[in-house]
């Protein structure tokens, strides 16, 4: 029962998967793994694959447990770009960044409680009730930023997206922070384990003693914190917000993550590493085809085919044909070999 | 000839219409806040209806057609002396168009055409989007000067119309001059983010050092690869030449910076041309032509950037 040797199993073929997009990247692009130091920062593909990958990174931290609890949330990549308009406002009207971030969780932060509790309390089916913010919400931050996209000058906010500490882009940082901290939150106390009870059978844990209603709640804010901060980097980054295009679509990202992950959208056991894997995954993929050098045409096809791949491999069939190769595999041989001649005599 | 009109309007809306251009009543159909250029289109067809003393009635379509074609029925329902429309889509408008040709009342499209018969409409107002590229191409190549120069491309949403024309539209500009190559060319869907991430791997998989010019198809996306040009510590409009199209504001402040070398303008007055064609119209029945080109008119740092960035940066871009 203890999780460190039963992690590793578990994230197995994420890991090999992550392998194999990067092996597909270097195929494409042979400096690929080179780093150079330059302008105090650290410079390479591998640091982009990283740095790129923070935004559906941050969502899928929230998003695995969302989906744990047998539920989803499409609201994320709007309530990205409410966040990265109200931090962009905020430091607009001359607050400070620290200010301008609380403002931007705030804002994240509230979106997550309404989704909360349209789920939670009026018990409407979240893919209904989240549909709601992720079509009221880039409205909602187009009137933030009056239509336009609202550009900034403020160095502390702008070090959130394109600086860096020790070298090192801050997502990454804010990235991997947050989601050990997450793990090391539900996993090292029981909140993981009542996360999935709720979504195995929520009437029964609620009989079993388990809050669902507030734990449901937590979860969607959670989420919308999570978003959040993935819409103050992805402003930060551009030193705009752009309501209209900050965050779109990365909800449908951040599930296939959790997807890739190998995590169930019928909840239930998740794991936040091997989503976080499945960013990263999602964006070697993105990588392999930017640095292909194929004309834009091909992109999408591209990134459908490598990802159709993945979950063919990773399909409960292909599973039970993997297992069935093995176990009629070299592995088992001598026993075949000394089991047929006894068949053969007694016939 | 306006007679019938006259009759309609205060048939239904009992509201006087003088045909002069002075009290002019005009309807416009806008698409909705897709950009900040939609945004300025519709502040500076504001503006220049106020200048002509025209009344204008504003109706935001939020993307959809039905809600233009309803705007535009309640246009023909209230009288207007003419309608601008900014078609949504390139289809589905001959019943209304012909609802509107019925009540004799004019229509003239702005930005884009419409699939519509010719005489359905009285003339489209558009900027020509391969010229645009053209001449993003022929300043490139003066620029050079017969220089060898890798150019790296970051293409509009993929198969859009923009995109495509643009693209086309360069290549034409830089046919013939062998001295220029677009080595790399890949979609930055238009936006600030996207052309950052772009550039950042064109800087990787070419080396920085090895491209001479970025040409994007618009002005966001050429902001957005400024800062990737900078991270990776070259100067942009040194190390690399940058040439966009679309003359936004924030385009004005980087060539004022130095940061960028020229953009085209894709010009938000849609609306004046328009009106002076109505005009003209209404005065003496003279028929423009079907097609009026706005002037893709190139500024590079010759030009007062700052003066525009501070004139252009409140019409809502």
């Amino acid at each position: 029962m203890g999780p460190k040797p039963s992690l590793l199993k578990r994230i197995l073929p994420q890991l090999i998967i992550l392998a194999a997009a990067l092996l597909l990247n270097v195929i494409v692009f042979p400096d690929f793994f080179q780093i150079d130091f330059r302008n105090g920062r650290l410079f390479g593909n591998l640091i982009d694959v990283l740095n790129r990958g923070a935004p559906v990174a941050l969502l899928c931290i929230g998003m695995t447990l969302v989906i744990a609890t047998k539920g989803i949330d499409l609201s994320v990549g709007a309530v990205m770009a409410i966040s990265g308009a109200v931090a962009a406002s905020t430091v607009v009207e001359g607050h400070g960044w620290g200010t301008a971030l609380l403002a931007a969780l705030l804002a994240g932060g509230l979106c997550g409680l309404w989704n909360g509790f349209l789920v939670a309390v009026l018990r409407i089916q979240p893919i209904v009730a989240t549909l709601v913010l992720m079509v009221a919400g880039r409205g909602i931050a187009q009137l933030v930023t009056e239509g336009k996209i609202l550009t900034f000058s403020n160095e502390g906010l702008i070090q959130l997206g394109s600086g860096t500490v020790f070298g090192l882009p801050t997502p990454i940082l804010i990235w991997v922070v947050l989601g050990a901290l997450v793990t090391f939150v539900v996993r090292r106390s029981a909140l993981g384990m009542l996360i999935e009870a709720i979504g195995i059978n929520e009437r029964s844990s609620r009989l079993a003693g388990i809050n669902s209603r507030v734990l449901l709640v937590c979860v969607y804010l959670l989420t919308g914190l999570c978003a959040a901060l993935a819409g103050v980097i992805v402003a930060a980054d551009i030193k705009g917000a752009d309501a209209n295009n900050a965050g779109l679509w990365l909800e449908l990202d951040a599930i296939l993550a959790v997807v890739i992950g190998g995590n169930s959208l019928l909840g239930g056991r998740f794991s936040i590493v091997a989503s976080l894997l499945g960013a990263l995954i999602i964006q070697s993929i993105n990588s392999v085809i930017l640095l292909s050098g194929m004309p834009p045409e091909f992109n999408l096809v591209i990134k459908a085919a490598l990802i159709l791949t993945i979950l063919v491999i990773q399909s409960p069939r292909m599973g039970n044909l993997i297992y069935l190769i093995r176990a009629t595999g070299p592995q088992p041989q001598p026993e075949a070999t000394r089991a047929r001649p006894k068949k053969e005599a007694t016939q | 000839m306006k007679l019938k009109t006259v009759l309609l309007a205060t048939a239904i809306a009992s509201a006087p219409i003088a045909a002069t251009a002075a009290d002019m009543t005009i309807g416009f159909s806008q698409i909705g806040s897709e950009s900040g250029w939609r945004a300025a289109e519709t502040t500076v067809t504001r503006l220049e209806a106020e200048e002509r003393g025209i009344e204008l009635k504003f109706a935001d379509a939020q993307q959809k057609q039905e809600n233009q074609i309803k705007a535009i029925r309640s246009f023909i329902a209230q009288g207007v002396d003419a309608i601008l429309i900014a078609p949504v889509v390139a289809t589905g408008w001959d019943e209304v168009l012909e609802e509107a040709q019925d009540a004799e009342i004019p229509v003239v499209l702005l930005d884009r055409t419409v699939d519509a018969d010719e005489s359905l409409y009285l003339t489209a107002v558009t900027s020509d989007l391969v010229h645009e590229g053209q001449v993003a191409g022929e300043w490139l190549a003066t620029e050079m000067d017969g220089a060898d120069c890798r150019i790296v491309e970051l293409q509009g949403t993929t198969g859009s119309s923009p995109a495509i024309d643009r693209k086309n539209g360069f290549e034409q500009g830089i046919a013939g001059h062998d001295n220029l190559e677009i080595v790399r060319s890949q979609t930055g869907d238009f936006t600030r983010a996207q052309g950052k991430v772009v550039m950042e791997s064109f800087l990787k998989a070419e080396g920085g050092e090895n491209i001479c010019a970025l040409y994007a198809h618009n002005d966001d996306m050429a902001v957005g690869a400024i800062q990737a040009i900078k991270e990776a510590g070259l100067t942009p409009g040194e190390d690399i030449k940058i040439v966009a199209i679309d003359a936004v504001p924030d385009a004005h402040l980087a060539i004022a910076n130095g940061e960028m070398n020229a953009t085209i303008e894709l010009t938000p007055n849609m609306a004046g041309p328009a009106l002076d064609a109505l005009e003209a119209y209404f005065a003496d029945g003279t028929e423009p032509a079907k097609w009026i080109q706005t002037e893709s008119k190139l500024f590079t740092a010759a030009d007062d950037n700052q003066a525009i960035y501070e004139m252009k940066k409140d019409l809502g871009y």
